[in-house]
């Protein structure tokens, strides 16, 4: 079992009294190579689980072992370790580095590694999403679906076990975002576990089994037996 | 060390994206460092001027200023304080061959401002009156004509040397040597008092921030009866035979002045005797005193460019909060972005302190350039512990006002950090 949940709740002090619960006891295993996708509405909780998950949060309580390890015991830079080795991370808002190279973003997780030979490990991420013609252009002259595209590279140029992906399609137009998907179920099929979260019932269907998170607890956790199948559209240009 | 030139170069691209906005907070640095360096350079090329110009005097020279002084500060005559306790006798008494042995030539100063006249031209200028074997020690050379002679100088004769500049506006078409030129007496007894020129000095351009040629010599007594309406000295220089006596010849001459004056407990001395190489030593604590205050000054310069840098690190660090998160995201540990931010704030003012040293440097050139053009006879003095001061005391500046605002951003939780709008 790759991902294991037991009863995580996160819980917000706000000086006001009020304690505002978030997440309300999750329990959620999660196996290798899964394609997941979390369902929810805004204020659901659904993004606090995926930040949980993603090592970005901690918990209020409960536990969470990932292959194995529990979390909770692991002390920040151990976490920063894992963040930078073992997952990847796409954000809805690309959060690439402004006036900087497609490529040097792309080598950015190299660089809090341990691994040699960066330029090489983020071309071939970059062949990967098909942008190896864009190495030298700027963050900012290229279009928002290769914007997620590098983001996607640089999620996958450490060779993460993981990679989450935070409504990645929710800054895109459909044909942009169809390739991101396509992108995204290919790295499923080569073996990769995939954790994405939308509200977005038809980019969810992409995933093999769907959870839905109303007001902090898991409603829902169906299997999707014919998961959606995106064919790379080649963007002109 | 792989990762820390990485880390630079990094650093570096980013600082290049800002360009405007890094140089003008380095802006500051390099204004202090330049000002380090600066203040530290004229200092020394100032002392050594000075400096330069007594030993050129020669070395075994010994001066007797009224009034006492305690062993290491300046005589309170050179402060401009009149004091009357020494009078020709003690003249008469050092240049005793018997009482001072290895004293080769003395004589005395007064000094003062006046006025000299000439049929349509006038001018101000300073008078030195003194003995006639004052180009033995003094700094005298003729251009034209003689210096008064021992006989002149005694006998008080009405005898004038020009300096360079003074024969020049007086006597701007030349044939000054048997013109009358009369001097305004401050005693109003005499009213003006005529005197024949008999020489002209040679230029010899600015000493010890005087300027050489703009003053005329008379004899001693003349100048103290007649022009000033006094009957002491205002100093006594002495020539000793030997450098190797000088010390020797200087209780001696304590010893004939406490005779003169009745003084028997050396407490209560109301003369100074000192030769160049005290004089030098007081000098030189006087303009090392100057350099480190100004420098100082300098100094706290760099501590407000300082605050400069603080002040863009902390506005970079809350507009990188995004970028912070997403590297904390990405797996930067708290030790890196500290570091990072850290490295920027050094390489900043590391950059501040490199190009204040070359502005610094090159300043100096120019002063000492400007300087020498003016007639001194400037070196351009680059110590190696102003530039190693001043990558020092940059580079700290940097690690000292680049932490706060590194720590801060080290601090920042990657999710709230990523969030901030």
């Amino acid at each position: 079992m790759l991902i294991q949940l037991k009863n995580i709740t996160k819980e917000y002090d706000n000086s006001s009294a009020a304690v505002t619960k978030v997440l309300r006891g999750i329990s959620l295993d999660v196996e290798e190579g899964e394609f997941l996708a979390i369902m929810g509405p805004s204020g659901s909780g659904k993004s606090t689980l995926m930040h949980i998950i993603g090592f970005l949060d901690r918990s209020t309580a409960g536990t969470y072992l990932f292959d194995g390890e529990n979390i909770e015991e692991f002390t920040d830079d151990e976490l920063a370790r894992i963040r930078n080795e073992r997952i990847g991370f796409v954000f809805q808002s690309f959060n690439l580095l402004a006036r900087t190279s497609v490529l040097d973003n792309v080598i950015l997780p190299l660089t809090y590694s341990k691994m040699k030979d960066h330029v090489a490990l983020a071309t071939k991420a970059l062949e990967a999403v098909g942008l190896s013609n864009r190495l030298n252009f700027l963050s900012n002259q290229i279009s928002g679906g290769q914007k997620q595209r590098v983001a996607i590279a640089r999620a996958l140029v450490c060779n993460p076990k993981v990679i989450f992906a935070d409504e990645p399609t929710g800054n895109l137009d459909s044909k942009s975002g169809t390739t991101v998907m396509s992108i995204l179920g290919r790295l499923n099929d080569e073996g990769r576990t995939i954790i994405l979260v939308t509200h977005d019932r038809t980019v969810a269907e992409h995933a093999h089994r769907i959870i839905t998170i109303r007001d902090g607890s898991i409603v829902s956790d169906e299997k999707n037996a014919n998961p959606k199948k995106s064919e790379m559209i080649e963007e002109e240009s | 060390m792989v990762n820390f030139s990485k880390n630079i170069k990094s650093v570096i691209k980013n600082l290049l994206t800002r360009k405007a906005r890094s140089f003008l907070t380095i802006l500051g640095i390099v204004i202090g460092v330049a000002g380090v360096i600066i203040i530290i350079s004229i200092g020394a090329g100032a002392q050594a001027l000075v400096l330069g110009q007594i030993t050129k005097l020669g070395t075994n020279l010994i001066g007797v200023l009224p009034g006492k002084s305690n062993e290491t500060g300046p005589p309170a005559a050179v402060f401009g304080i009149q004091i009357k306790t020494l009078i020709d006798n003690d003249v008469d008494a050092i240049g005793d061959k018997n009482r001072v042995p290895h004293a080769t030539d003395v004589i005395a100063i007064v000094r003062g401002t006046t006025t000299l006249v000439t049929g349509d031209e006038s001018v101000d200028t300073s008078f030195t009156a003194t003995l006639g074997n004052y180009p033995q020690i003094g700094n005298v050379t003729m251009d034209r004509g003689t210096f008064f002679t021992v006989e002149e100088g005694k006998s008080g004769a009405n005898v004038m040397v020009l300096g360079y500049d003074v024969a020049e506006q007086l006597f701007p078409n030349g044939g000054e040597l048997g013109a009358i030129v009369k001097m305004q007496s401050s005693s109003n007894t005499f009213g003006s008092i005529p005197f024949r020129i008999i020489g002209v000095q040679q230029k010899l351009g600015t000493v010890a921030f005087q300027n050489q040629d703009d003053q005329v010599f008379i004899p001693l007594i003349i100048g103290q009866k007649q022009i000033l309406g006094i009957d002491y000295v205002q100093g006594i220089r002495i020539k000793v035979d030997s450098s190797d006596n000088v010390k020797s010849t200087i209780s001696d001459v304590e010893q004939v002045l406490r005779e003169q004056h009745r003084i028997t407990n050396k407490d209560n001395d109301d003369f100074s005797v000192r030769d160049l190489a005290d004089a030098i030593k007081i000098l030189t604590s006087i303009t090392d005193g100057l350099r480190m205050f100004l420098g100082l000054m300098a100094g706290i310069s760099l501590i407000v460019g300082g605050i400069g840098i603080m002040n863009i690190m902390l506005v970079t660090v809350s507009e990188r909060t995004r970028e912070i998160g997403l590297r904390k995201a990405l797996g930067a540990t708290s030790h890196q972005i500290r570091n990072q931010f850290l490295i920027e704030a050094v390489v900043l003012t590391g950059i501040g302190g490199i190009l204040g040293i070359i502005a610094g440097i090159i300043v100096s050139y120019f002063i000492a350039l400007g300087a020498r053009y003016a007639g001194y006879d400037w070196a351009f003095v680059i110590s190696p512990i102003a530039i190693i001061l001043a990558i020092f005391v940059s580079s700290m500046t940097g690690i000292v006002f680049g932490l706060f605002p590194a720590m801060k951003a080290s601090k920042l939780n990657p999710i709230d950090a990523l969030r901030y709008e």
